[in-house]
């Protein structure tokens, strides 16, 4: 059965995919007739968990638990599972996921195939270096486990790999212990970029969590890259429960039109950038980590054509110089960019072939999906970019093409090798073209 | 009144709705004894409930094939065997067959009978039986809203289905009396590896996860008939008042 079947952000929309959801990790791929691409839950803002004209293997089935030692904080389950279930099970326990996305309605596949990253990248490097081990399904039917201390070529091309070496059926993680589900939060205001720098480094140093929000549209002097550096770390047995998970809302219905256009993410961000916040604090790792998770559907916020969002990283011999021109170039635009996070990577080797976090800075804004003139803004960034030596990332990219994605992936030859004959993406049919 | 369920013996229990419902009953305290078919699916499953239960729970099972109904008493006492007296015993096996199949079929249609109906007839007579004398205990069975009106398309997993409601409602009479709650759990469209032949798209289309933890909570305080998700109550109401004339040119 053909459906429309979209990501996150909900473009683009490919009328002509079957899903099939896939129940038996033992069973061997369905003969689908066609090429196929593992689709988690489908929160990517990217085409990569998408195939028109071809077949999704909805891994959403497999969400069994397999093994939890809550003396290592070693878990094994299928790729299936959300995280959201890994953090249901452990916190209590006293484990948490070794690095966490902005979302918890990612599956475990989904985190590997993507090499997602969270808060914690200079410290801790990104998800799929906590990966102990994976089983591979390739659509010949061999099952193959690697890990990094085993068949690590094969690992090395599975995690950031995009699904394209095959379905991810399993995997074991090495958790994170925690002595509390309360966290010790730091809030700093910068008034520009250069200020930004100042203190992040400082902050790297002596934070776990680390994380900017940037005022995108803040154009005038001395207002462009003005922001918040949010810091964080778990908090020690003995702190109070003073923080609480929060309530959860739902965007009920789709707007006709984006609500966030350039006037409402104004006003937000003026907001956002004036509220006072006490420069230290306790709290929740809840609304820390997941602010978004609270608010169910929230990708109807942006109306039915959707969003886009430039996510790049970038050098750090040349973040400095091509991060003002970044915004600047965002602001000269006058779109209604929303949600500027910008956060800077630790120097780990990267874990996968196509890994997107690397030593540098990374920046990621939201748009409204406005059409050829959004699609234009991009095409400047992606310059920008390129001339830096950057790269864009895969998870958060629905238009990039080929040859900004080669310039960013200087692997993809080697990795070429590993793909499975059977597998291909709309994502990968546009970069590998 | 709710009733705290600390021990479940569950048949069927890889199919997908009761997947969801051992979770929730897990979650929710309960140690509980698992009969699936199938070996690799069965151990799948007890692992799964095992993390998620942790050490304090029991969680067992064994493979049987329910349409060996001289096995079932055995099951029952390898149950008890196991961690004792259930409080609750959950029925979720069943299949939906190749309609135009048991039409052409004489022995494709009594298998489905007998799978669907029959098979659970002979474990509610047991289950029953050993409540009764214990005056106490909760029954569960997963039967379908198909039950309640023979369509053209589905009649033969509908009839048997409509049997199953049909027994439940009289042994619930038999059994309040005796303390004994009986739920007919009738759910709609859930998208499961049965299903996965039909679209599974649209708003009638419910996850198998939410409809399991319904009918976990159900078990625990409901009695009666039980339909999920909720508005199916009032689809079927209306579908099982549709005058026949009218019903035979809707063709749904």
């Amino acid at each position: 059965m053909s459906q429309a079947v979209t990501s996150w952000n909900r473009w683009p929309v490919f009328r002509d995919q079957t899903a099939i959801r896939l129940f038996d990790r033992a069973a061997a791929l369905p003969d689908a007739g066609g090429h196929c691409i593992a689709r988690g839950n489908g929160r990517s803002y990217s085409d990569v968990c998408l195939n028109d004209g071809g077949v999704l293997l909805d891994t959403r089935g497999l969400d069994r638990f397999i093994g939890f030692d809550p003396g290592t904080g070693v878990i094994c389950c299928e790729a299936g599972v959300l995280l959201a279930d890994i953090v249901r099970l452990a916190v209590p326990q006293g484990w948490f996921l070794p690095v966490t996305p902005g979302t918890l309605q990612v599956t475990v596949g989904g985190a590997i195939a993507n090499d997602v990253h969270g808060k914690n990248h200079h410290v801790a490097g990104s998800f799929g270096r906590h990966v102990l081990r994976l089983a591979l399904r390739r659509s010949d039917g061999e099952l193959k486990t690697c890990g990094p201390d085993l068949e690590p070529a094969w690992f090395a091309a599975t995690v950031g790999g995009l699904g394209l070496t095959g379905v991810i059926l399993w995997a074991e993680i090495q958790l994170l212990a925690i002595a509390s589900e309360q966290m010790e939060l730091q809030s700093t205001r910068f008034a520009s970029l250069d200020d930004f720098w100042a203190i992040n480094d400082e902050a790297t140093g002596r934070w776990t969590y680390t994380v900017a929000w940037l005022d995108c549209l803040a154009r005038s002097r001395g207002k462009a890259g003005r922001g918040w550096l949010h810091c964080g770390r778990h908090a020690a047995a003995s702190a109070r429960g003073v923080g609480r998970p929060g309530r959860s809302r739902r965007v009920l219905f789709e707007p006709p039109l984006s609500l966030v256009n350039r006037a409402s993410a104004r006003v937000f961000n003026a907001l956002y950038y004036r509220a006072p916040r006490a420069a230290t604090a306790g709290g929740h790792f809840q609304p820390f980590f997941y602010p978004l998770d609270r608010i169910g559907d929230w990708n109807r916020l942006y109306g039915p054509r959707g969003f886009l969002q430039y996510q790049c990283v970038l050098p750090p011999s040349n973040a400095r110089q091509a991060l003002p021109v970044i915004l600047e170039r965002i602001a000269a635009s006058r779109e209604a960019a929303f949600l500027g996070v910008l956060k800077t990577f630790g120097e780990f080797p990267a874990a996968g072939l196509l890994s997107f976090p690397r030593a540098g800075a990374t920046l990621a804004v939201d748009f409204p999906h406005r059409g050829e003139r959004t699609l234009r803004l991009f095409r400047d960034l992606d310059r920008i970019v390129h001339d830096s030596g950057g790269a864009l990332y895969p998870a958060k990219d629905a238009r990039m093409p080929a040859t900004m994605f080669r310039a960013g992936y200087p692997r993809m030859e080697e990795f070429m090798r590993f793909v499975d004959p059977m597998m291909s993406s709309s994502f990968w049919r546009r970069v590998s073209d | 009144m709710s009733q705290r369920l600390k021990k479940v013996l569950v048949f069927g229990a890889t199919s997908a709705i009761a997947v969801a419902a051992l979770r929730e009953l897990v979650a929710r305290g309960s140690s509980v004894y698992c009969i699936g078919r199938d070996r690799a699916r069965l151990d799948a499953l007890l692992a799964d409930l095992r993390v998620r239960g942790g050490p304090s729970r029991v969680i067992s099972g064994e493979v049987a094939e329910l349409l060996d109904t001289g096995r079932h008493a055995a099951l029952f006492e390898a149950a008890i065997a196991s961690f004792g007296q259930p409080d609750a015993v959950l029925v979720a096996h069943g299949v939906l067959p190749d309609q135009a199949r048991a039409e052409a079929s004489v022995d494709a249609a009594l298998v489905a009978i007998a799978v669907n109906a029959t098979s659970v007839v002979s474990l509610l007579t047991i289950a029953a039986g050993l409540f009764e004398a214990r005056g106490s205990g909760v029954i569960a069975v997963i039967t379908s809203v198909a039950g309640d009106r023979g369509r053209r398309s589905n009649y033969v997993y509908g009839s048997a289905k409509s049997l199953l409601s049909t027994f439940l409602q009289g042994l619930r009479l038999r059994l309040e009396p005796a303390g004994v709650r009986v739920l007919d759990i009738k759910p709609g469209f859930v998208r499961t590896p049965m299903t996965a032949h039909l679209p599974q798209k649209g708003p009638l289309w419910a996850d198998p996860g939410p409809v399991g933890a319904a009918i976990a909570r159900a078990m625990e305080r409901r009695s009666g008939v039980v339909y999920l998700p909720w508005f199916w109550y009032w689809i079927m109401l209306i579908i099982r008042h549709i005058p026949e004339p009218l019903f035979r040119k809707l063709r749904i």
